[in-house]
């Protein structure tokens, strides 16, 4: 799947939990929607393009979230 | 005209709680206040003569033939305009009263020809039925009056005729396009005899405001109005119950018919979307049935360069069941899935997405709600714990203020559009949030109070702008929110909603909408009394979509504008089946019920009934589908009833994705864009051809039953059936029931549906279960269904897609009434008379800088593509915003269209894309190809 387009499609969803308050919470929001919506391929895809440099490709919090994913 | 074996009790129904007792002729009969006489003697079983009145429309009192006698009063009133009484003796029959109506009906018949043996309406006239009962004998000043007969015709509408020589001039037509329709098109014209029906403007119908809803021929009781279809075929033999297979308002319909040929589609009045009423494609538009294109053997080929092949049934299911099991076997279990039609029924639904689940053994499933409701469900489920609107249609009637944003009803939704103009019509209060300026902010007296016209992509800066106004002017209903929504969370928003930055003021330079009107605007729904929330694709289909859904449940939750009548929020849905084939599990994260599929207890039900393991991951999304089959991980689909080249975005990304896969399976009625990448064509069934369920946007569950049989000889629901099983997995159902009895097994909030429930009930609205056997009309009562209400604050973010020098201006684009869709229905209809092409409207100032006039072609460019269409000069759009339909294949609009999509469902940012507009100097180089396409041997049925 196109990398940059996966990284995109996550920054977004990072722009919404990042108005949550809590910074934990809005990681896991992030974390949390990668499991229940995405297809584990595009999961895959996105933490193997994000596990070297390609993780400056994210906002902070999403590479929190992808952190949390990549724990299991 | 309707049958006249349909009851007709003359005038409405009265709403009170007060009952009054009476004598008819002697019967007792008791009636709420306010009913009238003659509606009070129908219901003792008592018939009186009528002309001017019948139940949809109020009393008019115009013909006189209703009169009767009441004891203790002077002379001979309308019954049909006198209420009952407490008390009350009435006689209907009398030497004296027999005198009056002969001698009404004598003058009527004096200008009326007495052809009634060749007339289209004879059998069900109400006006020969009326001479009948009242024992005319002779017309004592002869038949030759001129008044009418002898006059003009006017057959310019499609569909239905106008004769003045059998008009009775009752202006049920009149009061049928003021009432029912809102659409003001009729006028009686002239005084006495002389007075005639007459559209305006212009004298005809076709060109008039008319907008063929059929609503004046339904109610006329001659043959004055008659349907084109009837005239040519004479009175139907029998009628089956169904429902509409057009749009999301499900419509319930008598389909009349001759042995299997239909000679029209009259709307239901005792069907609760409706009652009563249609738009011009549910009650005119269904010749696409029949149409000459329809394919009706399937057909195979090994390239999509090859022409079509015809075989057999069982060599067509065969050969696709090999290769997607050929395909299975080399890329693995994960390389196939399906696409399910929101156009099929809910069993139709319900058996792909077990077919892809059982069958398959992955979750690759997925619907078009994705292009456009997903954000719905993403939204009201994390908010109020259900995806689905809360209200009935009929709730409409008791809100006191409507805010409507990105939908635009009379194109999309007309029904619902016309129970809403009468509610403003009796004074309910109308906020209108779109870049366009849609009829309802002006229309026959309709006036919206306020229309935040705003820049393509912002609806979520406006939601929050309102939301502050809410919060900080102390208008938040602090108890409902207190008692029914998670307090830690409203705080929170609370103090977002609240910050400078959400302010009116603070976002006008963004939205464009001026910051009074935002403030006035939240004022009036927060105070107006009850305040509905009514909404379409205007909001969904953005890189925000889902995130302003959430600032609509918010905005709802914090005025207490849920969970009773006259309230609430209600997406409208588009396609007829949208909320049934969501419902029906059709995404690839949710199990029937909106019920994740991570959720063991859950997938444990399904394995147990239906034999087979289930995967707990989430499966792919239509465009991750496409996107995964650009890098080859997905290779064969199974398209059931969707044209995705057409309707997604991107047309040509769609396209590549297509021809990278090597099985692609399509059913449908007709050859259909994508089918020109499809190695399998099915052919499908229309709605007319089987028996099942459709469920509207109230959640509605209502019958579709089979008019004529399939004619491919079989409906879709047994195509999946047979793929299943050439897949090793049988699907032994006897008939639809069957599978709804599996629904109901295995869906708790179906689980009190059945046919013979539906049968005996007319429909159903989910839940419908124990605690609710009947149904559900008003979601959230008492409590939300996820619990406590949950807010979340909703930060705006720009979306991607910008404005440049080199493509200055926004388009969105959307529908128009007589065409739907991609159009394969419409577009082989009469309907092309009302629009035989897209159009694109662009602001007079844009277009005079571009040196464009109305009806130029003009070329639509974006970064993805380019679309050439004619362009309609209005100030309906904003300078800066151009608009574009897109129900014609050939004009390619969604070739413009992006990749951009909402953050959370990726439902395709349809509403902005940053284009130019030029004078067209040719076809667009998309339109060339697809000509040539369709000329070679590929592009043709055999
Ligand atoms: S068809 Fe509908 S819109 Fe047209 S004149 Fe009749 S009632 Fe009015
Ligand atoms: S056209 Fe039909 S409904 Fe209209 S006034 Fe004449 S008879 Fe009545
Ligand atoms: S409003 Fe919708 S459901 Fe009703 S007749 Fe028109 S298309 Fe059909
Ligand atoms: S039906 Fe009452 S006056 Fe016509």
């Amino acid at each position: 799947m196109n990398a940059a387009k996966l990284v995109a499609m996550a920054n977004q969803i990072g722009d919404f939990f990042a108005a949550q308050p809590d910074r934990r919470q809005a990681a896991e929001g992030v974390a949390s929607h990668l499991r229940r919506f995405w297809e584990p391929r595009m999961r895959a895809e996105l933490l193997a393009h994000t596990a070297g440099g390609g993780a400056q490709e994210l906002s902070p919090l999403v590479r929190e979230a992808v952190e949390m994913l990549r724990k299991g | 005209m309707r049958s006249l074996a349909e009851r007709d009790p003359g005038t409405p129904a009265a709403r009170s709680d007060r009952t009054v007792s009476l004598q008819i002729d002697g019967l007792p009969v008791q009636v709420p206040a306010g009913t009238s006489l003659l509606r009070a003697a129908v219901l003792a079983g008592v018939s009186i003569p009528k002309l001017c009145a019948t139940e949809a429309l109020a009393p008019f009192g115009s013909c006189r033939l209703c009169l009767v006698e009441v004891e203790g009063k002077k002379g001979f009133p309308a019954s049909c305009t006198t209420p009952a009484e407490e008390g009350m003796r009435v006689r209907t029959q009398s030497d004296a009263l027999a005198r009056l109506r002969r001698g009404v009906l004598e003058l009527y018949l004096t200008d009326h020809p007495l052809d009634c043996l060749t007339c289209s309406a004879n059998g069900n006239c109400e006006l020969q039925a009326v001479a009948g009962t009242v024992g005319l004998r002779e017309v004592r000043y002869g038949t030759s009056g001129q008044s009418h007969q002898g006059a003009a015709g006017d057959d310019s509408n499609p569909y239905f005729a106008f004769d003045p020589s059998r008009c009775v001039v009752c202006s049920r037509c009149v009061r049928a396009c003021e009432e029912q329709q809102g659409s003001f098109a009729l006028t009686i014209e002239g005084r006495g005899f002389a007075s005639r029906v007459s559209p305006g403007p212009g004298g005809r119908f076709l060109g008039s405001e008319c907008v063929s809803c059929g609503a004046c021929v339904t109610a006329c009781p001659t043959a004055a109005l008659a349907e084109k279809s009837l005239v040519a075929l004479g009175q139907p033999q029998r009628r089956v119950a169904t429902t509409c297979g057009y749009c999301g308002v499900g419509c319930g319909f008598e389909a009349e018919v001759q042995g299997e040929r239909v000679v029209r589609m009259l709307p239901s009045r005792e069907a609760q979307a409706n009652l009563g009423h249609a738009c011009v494609k549910g009650r005119f538009a269904w010749g696409y049935a029949t149409h000459p294109d329809r394919i009706t053997r399937p057909m195979i080929r090994a390239r999509t360069s090859d022409p079509w092949r015809e075989v057999s049934w069982e060599e067509a299911i065969g050969h696709a069941a090999a290769e997607l099991r050929r395909i299975q076997a080399g890329h693995g279990r994960g390389s196939i899935g399906a696409i399910v039609s929101s156009r099929c029924t809910n069993e139709e639904d319900w058996l792909v997405q077990k077919l892809v689940r059982t069958a398959f053994g992955n979750n690759n499933v997925d619907t078009c709600a994705r292009v456009c409701h997903a954000p719905t469900g993403y939204g009201l489920g994390q908010t109020l714990g259900t995806s689905a609107g809360t209200q009935t249609f009929a709730s409409v009637e008791q809100a006191d203020v409507v805010l409507l944003i990105g939908a635009n009803p009379t194109d999309a939704h007309p029904v619902f559009a016309s129970r809403l103009k009468r509610r403003l019509r009796e004074g309910a209060r109308l906020v209108v949030v779109d870049p366009r300026a849609i009829e309802l902010v002006r229309a026959p007296h309709v006036r919206a109070d306020y229309h935040l016209q705003l820049r393509p992509g912002t609806n979520v800066a406006v939601l929050t702008a309102l939301a502050h106004v809410v919060v900080t002017e102390g208008l938040a209903a602090t108890r409902f929110v207190a008692e029914r929504c998670e307090p830690g969370a409203f705080e929170i928003w609370r103090e977002f909603v609240a910050r400078p930055e959400h302010a009116p003021e603070a976002l006008e330079p963004v939205t464009g909408v001026p910051a009074a009107l935002v403030r006035g605007a939240a004022r009036l729904y927060a105070t107006g009394g009850n305040a509905a929330i009514y909404y379409g694709l205007g909001v969904t289909e953005h890189s925000q979509g889902s995130t302003a859904v959430i600032a609509i449940a918010n905005l709802a939750m914090a005025t207490g504008n849920v969970g009773r009548e006259g309230v609430g929020v209600n997406p409208l849905r588009g396609q007829n089946n949208v909320q049934g084939s969501c419902d029906m599990g059709s995404f690839p994260h949710e199990l029937p019920g909106y019920r994740h599929v991570s959720d063991a207890a859950v997938r444990g039900s399904f394995e147990a009934d239906w034999g087979v393991r289930l995967d707990p991951e989430p499966g792919l999304r239509i465009p991750n589908m496409m996107d995964a089959a650009l890098d080859g991980s997905f290779r064969g689909l199974y398209c059931q009833g969707e044209d995705p080249v057409q309707s997604e975005p991107d047309t040509r990304h769609v396209i590549e994705a297509l021809q990278a896969m090597e099985c692609v399976i399509v059913q449908d009625l007709f050859l259909s864009e994508t089918s020109r990448w499809a190695h399998v064509f099915l052919p499908g069934a229309s709605f007319l051809e089987k028996d099942g369920t459709f469920t509207n946007a109230e959640r509605r569950i209502s019958r579709v039953r089979r008019v004529m049989a399939p004619l491919c000889g079989k409906a879709d629901w047994e195509v999946t059936a047979a793929l299943s099983a050439a897949l090793g997995h049988p699907m032994p159902y006897r008939h639809p029931s069957e599978i709804m009895e599996e629904i109901a097994r295995l869906t708790p909030t179906f689980a009190g549906v059945s046919y013979a429930k539906l049968d005996r009930l007319g429909s159903l609205q989910w839940p419908c279960n124990a605690a609710a056997p009947e149904g559900t009309p008003t979601m959230h009562v008492g409590g939300f269904v996820r619990g406590k209400g949950r807010f979340l604050p909703t930060a705006y973010v720009p979306t991607p897609e910008r404005t440049t020098p080199r493509f200055p201006l926004l388009l969105t684009t959307g529908r128009i009434l007589s065409q739907y869709n991609v159009g394969a229905q419409t577009r082989r209809t009469e309907n092309l008379r009302f629009c035989g092409e897209d159009l694109l409207e662009i602001h007079p100032q844009d277009a005079a800088d571009r040196r464009v006039a109305d009806g130029d072609l003009v070329s639509l460019t974006s970064r993805s593509g380019e679309a050439v269409l004619r362009a309609h000069l209005t100030e309906r759009v904003q300078p800066g915003v151009v608009y574009a339909t897109f129900h014609f294949p050939e004009t390619g609009a969604n070739v413009t269209t992006t990749e951009n999509s909402d953050w959370a469902t990726n439902c395709p940012e349809y509403k902005v894309t940053a284009v130019q507009v030029a004078r067209a100097a040719g076809r667009s180089a998309w339109q060339r190809e697809r000509e040539a396409m369709l000329r070679s041997p590929a592009g043709e049925a055999p």
